[in-house]
Order: structure tokens, then sequence, then C-alpha cells
């Protein structure tokens, strides 16, 4: 079901979900798997544009969450379902494993309680280790480490897979996917909802608010006065690829109360991660570097792993969590307006998705929408692997002699070749932009940056009708 | 697995001025092929899309353009029997001297002889610079400038501030200036702008470039496209911002190293490329080194003579050269970032045209080279010639003149 046309203004969906990041593309993945008709409607161009693409990329078992809660239950959840559903569709994850380091007398205090903590939440695998086994896991780690915890099943993953796997299975289930549609007012009706966008009104029986860091917008042009979203910056330095022998597993600092704090960890790249900081704005569309950001990170990467720091930078970048004043997602419908908020997911958003969208399924049957299964699904989408770990299409001999797109390697630091690029525009949520190109197979990601690459990659993007800039089209854009 | 096997005598690994060069000494005088092997879709270089005249001038004693010089290289390369393959990127070792390859034929492998790594040098692009801010369209280095406006004739901003002063600083001027944007600034860290100083005053008349020296951005600005940078005074610490669309981050070289990492070689840690002796050998035995990679970054017609240079060495080694004496390290004292070649050995040739090539991070009008060694001063000279920041300073091998094989590492600093 890869053919749709463009949405009558008329026309009804049974569920319209708002926000294409892995909550919202989750979530009508997941519907669409029902007898319904579903939109995803979207304000941005493409989908994972939001939170979803700027994460620290890991897939949390949820050792450390509050027991109890419904963030505890959905991240355990969620790590099944989505390590799942990366095998079927082929979103590259790699089982590194994490460790937790005390620095302190007070840390190294804290590693029981954490080791409990996990058990409550029904993982229990973790183990605390001395601090000669923390330097045989990782020898290149700073001086000073007094032992750790380790959690073998922590996982790296590609959050920009994840989301566009998501957001394509659910176009292929037959959802129509509504990119440069932000919503910007709302009125429910006796039988219908009205959305009003920026592409035009969409109606609605049911709708679905998973708009990350518009939540709480959208929640209040429904007339509810819940909650407020506080973007929280997390702020990220990505070093080469030539520093991924430093570090083969997830190095975590204790977690206080200010967050889960900076990590080391490897990506599902082939490079090495710094960050992410914490602080909150006040501007939800904050998403540059900062000074400050960058002196902190390199200040405690100077601890964490001096021979980091020689290496170069190949990235930096900030994302920013919808972190609210409550301290659990706050996923509450509202029968009487046939309206679902799915909000406050701060930072386990990526790992929880699809726990969310089974979770929403249930809240959403229980407030009173008809849900029969479809038995006609097509098979899930497979997805171009863009992870080191496993053979890309430039290492793969067989695939070159069938296609020998796939021989030529476009950008060089990434070994992106032109078979994928043009995959990438021919998918059935295509590559508009470079942004949008990046994600979906890493080119002008690398160490130069584009001083190779970039020329070439752009005439690729102008020959595809995408044009390089990411400015949104003027007439409304329907996915098609 | 459809993979092939080829097993030329020597494979050069990248086919810009260096390789091309050493390419074109080489065939005529081994017996077995010599491959070249190239990850663009035309070999050539940096120079295919330097599109301004200044090339060739040490190595074929005149001088044109880039591209012109380029494809210059390939005809000779090619008409002298060497076998070049584009579109063909080594990504892997396989061996002491086999590596894995990429190309639209498939996935070959390699396994020479002798092998000849010329896969020159890169500017830093913005990330690896640590600047922050906003992540805009418009930001680009040089080479992605040259690239666009030379070979793919894309458009660019309208307003420009390029960051640097190097040589290549005034190559991204002029190249701006023929797409139709106006540079409003050049940003520099040092009290004066480097480059060749006839090139700085042409240049500056020329392009009336305005220059802030002692200066550095702080900051990108801009959602979607470029609007603006922040720059500081290093001086009195004051800041503004300057109105802009594009920005093009010059010089600030890395050699593209990865090779030589992944092959564990010896790294010097000054350049950043494998460390080597003057008769450009690696520490891997039949693995030699030629052009930007070993001095990041020269002009082609050096990086063309040290292709010149390794041709000798290599054929020294296919004919079963012994192994080489012990080497003695050669390094630089600051104001001095880095030395090319790192290593000396008796009874090896000097290094490429008589000289060692050196990075300074501090500008001296007439120079005095001191060499040390054991803490002991082994040659003073002072040079006719500037040190300046943003090119590459020659010192004679000659300084280096009486140390001692036995002694310890030899030791060049300036005054
Ligand atoms: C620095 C950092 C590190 C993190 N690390 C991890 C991690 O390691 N593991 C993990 O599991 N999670 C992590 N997270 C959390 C995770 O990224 C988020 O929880 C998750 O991406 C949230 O997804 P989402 O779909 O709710 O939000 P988003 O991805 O932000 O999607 C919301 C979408 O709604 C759209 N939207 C907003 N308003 C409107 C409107 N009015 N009309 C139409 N559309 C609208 C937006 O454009 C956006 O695309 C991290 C987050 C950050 C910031
Ligand atoms: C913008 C700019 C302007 C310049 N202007 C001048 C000037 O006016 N005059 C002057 O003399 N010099 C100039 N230079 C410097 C000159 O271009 C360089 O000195 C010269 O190109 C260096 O030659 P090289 O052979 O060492 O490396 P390069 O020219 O960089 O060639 C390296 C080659 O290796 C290939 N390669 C790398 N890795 C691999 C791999 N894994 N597999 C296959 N192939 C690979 C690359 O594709 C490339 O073709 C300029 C440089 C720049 C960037």
């Amino acid at each position: 079901m890869t053919d749709t046309t463009p949405h009558e203004p008329d026309h009804v969906y049974d569920v319209v979900v708002i926000g294409a990041g892995i909550v919202g593309s989750a979530i009508a993945r997941d519907l669409s798997g029902h007898q319904l008709s579903v939109a995803l409607v979207e304000a941005r161009d493409d989908v994972g544009d939001g939170t979803s693409k700027a994460n620290t990329a890991i897939l949390h078992t949820g050792f450390d969450a509050k027991p109890g809660t419904l963030e505890s239950r959905l991240v355990k959840r969620g790590y099944h379902l989505l390590s799942e559903y990366a095998r079927s569709t082929g979103i590259p994850v790699e089982q590194t494993g994490a460790i937790l380091v005390a620095w302190n007398a007070e840390e190294l205090a804290a590693l029981p309680g954490l080791k409990e903590k996990a058990e409550q939440n029904g993982y229990d695998r973790c183990r605390i280790v001395g601090a000669d086994e923390v330097y045989e896991l990782i020898p290149s780690l700073g001086e000073g480490a007094l032992g750790g915890l380790t959690v073998p099943d922590e996982s790296i993953i590609c959050t920009w897979t994840t989301n566009l796997a998501l957001a394509t299975d659910a176009r292929q289930r037959g959802a129509e996917v509504l990119l440069n549609h932000a919503v910007t007012a709302v009125s429910v009706n006796t039988r219908s909802t009205t959305l009003t966008t920026t592409g035009g009104s969409v109606q609605a029986r049911w709708v679905v608010n998973a708009a990350g860091l518009g939540a709480d917008r959208i929640d209040r042009l429904f007339g509810h006065e819940r909650f407020t979203v506080t973007p929280r910056r997390g702020e990220l330095f990505v070093f080469d690829k030539l520093a991924r022998p430093l570090v083969d597993k997830i190095v975590l600092p204790v977690p206080t109360s200010r967050g889960k704090g900076v990590l080391i960890s490897p990506t599902i790249y082939g490079n090495v991660m710094l960050g992410p900081t914490s602080e909150d704005l006040t501007d939800r569309t904050a998403t540059g570097t900062s000074e400050d950001g960058f002196a902190f990170l390199l200040d405690k990467g100077e601890r964490l792993m001096p021979r980091l720091l020689a290496e170069e930078v190949t990235a930096s970048y900030a994302g920013l969590r919808a972190a609210i004043n409550h301290g659990d997602y706050l996923i509450e419908p509202t029968p009487s307006q046939r309206y679902l908020l799915v909000g406050g997911i701060r930072s386990t958003g990526l790992t929880s998705g699809m726990a969310i969208a089974e979770h929403v399924h249930e809240v959403l049957e229980k407030a009173g929408l008809a849900l029969t299964a479809r038995t006609d699904l097509p098979g899930p989408p497979q997805m171009a692997n863009i992870g080191e770990a496993t053979v890309r299409p430039y290492q793969d001999a067989d695939r070159i002699a069938a296609d020998p797109e796939y021989g030529k390697v476009v950008c060089f630091c990434e070994r992106v070749t032109a078979g994928e690029i043009r995959d990438a525009f021919q998918s059935p949520l295509p590559a508009r932009n470079l942004e949008g190109l990046r994600r979906r197979t890493r080119a002008m990601n690398g160490r130069c940056q584009g001083f190779f690459c970039g020329a070439a990659v752009n005439r690729l993007l102008n020959e595809n009708g995408c044009g390089g800039t990411a400015a949104a089209p003027a007439r409304p854009e329907v996915n098609s | 697995m459809t993979t092939t096997t080829l097993t030329p005598d020597v494979l050069i690994i990248g086919g810009g001025p260096a390789g091309l060069t050493a390419a074109a000494a080489l065939a005529p005088r081994i017996r077995g092929e010599v491959l070249v092997l190239d990850r663009e879709k035309d070999a050539g270089g940096i120079p295919r899309h330097s599109d301004h005249t200044g090339y060739g001038l040490r190595d074929l004693r005149r001088v044109m353009t880039g591209p012109k010089y380029a494809r210059h290289l390939v005809e000779q390369a090619t008409s002298a029997g060497a076998t070049i393959r584009t579109e063909t990127m080594v990504t892997h070792w396989a061996g002491d001297r086999a590596v894995e390859v990429t190309g639209p034929q498939g996935r070959l492998r390699v396994e020479a002889k002798a092998v000849v790594l010329a896969t020159g040098a890169r500017e830093r692009p913005r990330a690896a610079r640590r600047i922050p801010g906003d992540r805009p369209q418009g930001v680009y280095t040089t080479g992605q400038l040259q690239n666009a406006v030379h070979l793919h004739h894309s458009e660019v901003g309208s307003r420009a501030v390029i960051v640097g002063g190097e040589l290549v600083s005034w190559s991204a001027a002029v190249t701006l200036r023929e797409a139709g944007c106006a540079t409003e600034l050049m940003v520099s860290q040092y009290p004066r702008t480097e480059s060749y100083a006839a090139f700085n005053i042409a240049g500056r008349a020329l392009l009336r470039v305005p220059v802030a020296n002692r200066s550095r951005v702080t900051r990108i600005i801009g959602k979607g496209r470029v609007e603006a940078v922040e720059i500081e005074n290093l001086d009195t610490r004051a800041r503004r911002t300057v109105a802009c669309d594009t920005v093009v981050f010059t010089g600030d070289w890395i050699p593209d190293h990865e090779l030589v990492r992944s092959g564990g070689l010896d790294l010097d840690p000054g350049t950043l490329g494998p460390l080597t002796d003057t008769a450009l050998r690696t520490s891997r035995p039949g693995v030699f080194a030629a052009g930007n990679l070993l001095h990041p970054v020269d002009t082609a017609d050096v990086a063309a003579l040290d292709g010149l240079h390794v041709a000798d060495q290599v054929e020294a080694w296919l004919t079963g050269a012994g192994e080489p004496a012990p080497g003695l390290r050669i390094l630089a004292e600051a104001p001095l970032r880095w030395v090319a070649p790192g290593l000396l050995r008796p009874g090896d040739p000097a290094p490429p045209r008589g000289r060692l090539l050196l990075w300074t991070d501090r500008s001296i009008r007439f120079p005095h080279v001191i060499v040390r060694q054991n803490g002991r001063v082994l040659s003073e000279r002072t040079l006719p010639w500037p040190a300046a920041p943003g090119r590459v300073f020659r010192v004679p091998w000659s300084v280096m003149k009486g140390l001692s094989a036995q002694g310890g590492p030899v030791t060049i600093g300036l005054r």
C-alpha cells in the first residue's frame, strides 16, 4: 500500500497523530495496523526532524528508571519491542553494554543502590566491579576511577533509521504522512475535530498529540492547562572514527538529580560521542551549540578520557529534551474530546517509542476507539544499513556486481555510494533536502564535512528536484 | 564472493600531483605494472578544481592553471605506461602491502611489492575547529567551495566571510569573486596576514579584501542560511557580528591519514602524517609516502617533486635494497609546529629538493635557524627569507651537517 492520493479537505480520518518524531511515528504505525484511516501530521518538511534526530541514541534497558513509573515500564518494554523490530527491519543496533563509572566515594557508595534499583526494574544483570576491572574494560579511561557497575545489555542504535522505519512502515500500512502541516488551531466539534494547519485543514475523529516540544501548546489549543514544556538542551561532540578503538562500551556517569550526566559512547556509525550537557532554556528552537557548552564538555572529557580530546571533532550538535514539571510520562485521554495527550517524553523516548504506541492503543481502546487488527498487513520495511558493524553496500562485492552504483563512493569519509543516495530519493519517504539525505545515508556527515563530496552531493540533490535548501515549500505538501 | 585480485609491482594510492609524478617516473623504469588508484571521478588531485594559475613552477618550470596542470600530470603518467583507475577507493588494508578497494568494477584486492601513499591533505571544517552556534547552510571549506564553483558550477551566496589568512584563503577569495560573491571580511588570528608578501599586497589591492587580524570566529549565526558570524579580537576580547550569507573555513590542514592510522603505521605527532625518513619510507617496509600527506600543506609542485624523489627509493626497494640503518628523530621546537621528514638515517639521500619543510606559528622576518643534538648546537644559520604562519618554511638540508648518527634526537628551533 504505497500509493495514496493527496487528502481531501473534507475527509475525516479516524485518527490523526500530530508529530512525526519517534513517538508519533510509532503510534501512527501501530494504529494503521488496525482497520482505521490514519494521518501523521508534521510541521516540518521531514519526519524525525525534531528531538528524535539529535539525541545520544542509546537503547536503554531501563535499569535506572524510577521503579513503578509508567516510564520505567515502557522503557523496559520498548527495549524489547525495538530490539525485535530492529532485527526485522535492519535498523542498525549494537549491544555494546555500558559501564557506570564512580569517580568519588559518594558515587562508589551509590552503586549498590543502583544495582538494587535495576533489580526492582526487573533487570538483574548488573554487576559491581572494582577499579581494576573498570580499566580492563576501558583501558583508555582517565585516571581516578574507583569502581563501576556494568549493564551488559545497554545498546547503541541508529535513531534516524528508527524514526524513518516507523514512519515508512506507517506509510506502507496506508497512513497518510502530511509534511509541512504545522497545527495552529483546533476546533472540536461533536463528531469530528478540525485541525487548522499551515498545509490546510485536516479533519479527524480522534486526535493524538505527540508533538514533543510543542505538546503543551497543542494541549492548550484543546483548552487544557496541564503542563509546560521546558526545552532542556543537550550539546554533544562527535569525534572522528579513528577514535573508535578507544572505547567500545557506553561509559556512563553515576546519575545525579541533574539527569544522566555526560557520557562517552561509541556511535553506531563508528564514531565516539561525548555529551550531552543539560541546560534549561526557554527558546524551543535553540538547537544551536554554545561556547559554554563546548567548554563544559571539553572539561568533562579531559577528566573522563584525555586521549579522546586529542582526536579530531567530526561534528557537534544540540538536541532539546521536552522536560516537564511532572515526574513521569504524561499520557492522558480526554474521551469527551476524542483526544489523547502523549507528553513529557523526556530523555527516553527513542527507546520507549514503540511501547508508548502499544500503551496508547490500549488507552484509546478503553476510551472508546474501536480497534480491529488488520490481517492484510504488509511486511516491515527493509531499511538501508547505515551502521558500521555490519556489511555496508561499498563492502558488498555481490551487491556491487549486481548494481555498480553501489561501487561508486560519493562521500569518501562515510563511504556512501551513489546507489544509496539514489535509493534515498526513491524511497517511500524520500529525502527532500540535505539534512534528510544525511540522515538516510550519512553522506557529508564525515570528517571532511563536504570538502571532497559536498559539491557532488548537492548536485545529486538538485538533480533529484529537491534543491539544496531546507526552505519549506509555499504550497501545501502531501507525501506522494 | 566476486573479489578480483590485482598484483601490480607498485600501488600508488592517490592520483594527485605526488602520486601521478611518482607513477610517471616509475613506470618506464620497472618491469611490472604501476597502478594508481584515485577515488575521484578524474585523477589530478586538488588542482582539478583550483581554477587559477600558479601551478607547475618548480616541477615543470612553467606556470599553468590547476586543471591544466592536473590534466598534464595525468597524461604524463599514462603515456609513461602507468595504469590509472579512478572512482576507485582504497578502504582497508589486507596485508602489509595489500589493500581492499571499492569501485564500480567491484570489490578488488590489490597486492603490490611496494606501496606509495599519496592521499594528500584537507582543511579542517568548522566542526573540527570547534566553533559553536547554529548549523545553517552556507558554510564551506575552500575545497568544497572550489569544487562547487569550478567543477559543479553551483551558486554560492553574495557576501562571504573567509576564516584564515593563508595562501589558500586568497585562493578562496579569488573563487568567491568569480562566483559573484563579495568577501566582506577575512579573519585571521595572526597579527599580519600570512601568505606570500607579493600575493598578499597584490591580493589586497586586487581583491580589496578587508582583513581582521588577531581575530577569531566565536559563533555562527543563522537559521536555514548563514546570517552572520560573531568575531572576537584576541587582544581586546571585544566582539562584534559581521553580516554574511557564506562562511569559508580555509587552511588549518590535516593530512588524509586514515590509511596510515588504520594500518598502524608510525605517525608524526607534529604533522599528523606518517613518520618518514628522508627516503620517504614509512615505518612499514615497502610502504612509502609522498606529497601533502607528509607536509600539510605545501604547493603542488613540491608535492610533485616528492613523487619524483620517492620513485628512486621505490625502485631501490624493488631491486632489493637492504634494511635501512636505524634513524634519528628530527624534532621541531616552538614556534615551529612541525618538521618533515621526521627521521634521518645515515647513508640516506637528502630529503626531496634538499630541503626540510617546517611550519611556524609566529612570523619572523629574518629567521635564525638553530640545530641541536644532545643539547649541543650543531649549526646555526640566518636565512634570507621569512618564516611566516600559514605557509611552509623551507630550510636547506645542509644545516644538518655534522650530526652524530649515534647521538640523540636532533631538534630544529628558530630565533
Ligand atoms: C540530548 C538528548 C539525548 C537523548 N538521549 C536519548 C537516548 O539515549 N535514548 C533514548 O531512548 N532517548 C533519548 N533522548 C530522548 C528522545 O530523543 C526523545 O524522547 C524522543 O526523540 C522524543 O520523540 P518525540 O516523537 O516525542 O518528539 P520529537 O522527535 O520532537 O517529535 C515531535 C514532532 O512534533 C512536531 N510538532 C511539534 N509541534 C507541532 C505542531 N504544532 N504541528 C505539527 N507538528 C508539530 C515536531 O516538528 C516534531 O517533529 C534524548 C534526548 C535528547 C535531547
Ligand atoms: C584551494 C586550494 C588552492 C591551491 N592553490 C595552489 C596553487 O595555486 N599552487 C600550488 O602549487 N598549489 C596550490 N594548492 C596546493 C596543491 O593543490 C597541493 O599541494 C597538491 O594538490 C598536493 O598534492 P598531493 O598529490 O599531495 O595531494 P592531492 O592533490 O590532495 O591528491 C590526493 C589524491 O588522493 C586521492 N585519495 C585520497 N585517499 C584515497 C583513497 N583512500 N583511495 C583512493 N584515492 C585516494 C584523492 O582523491 C586525491 O586525488 C592549493 C590547494 C588548495 C586546497
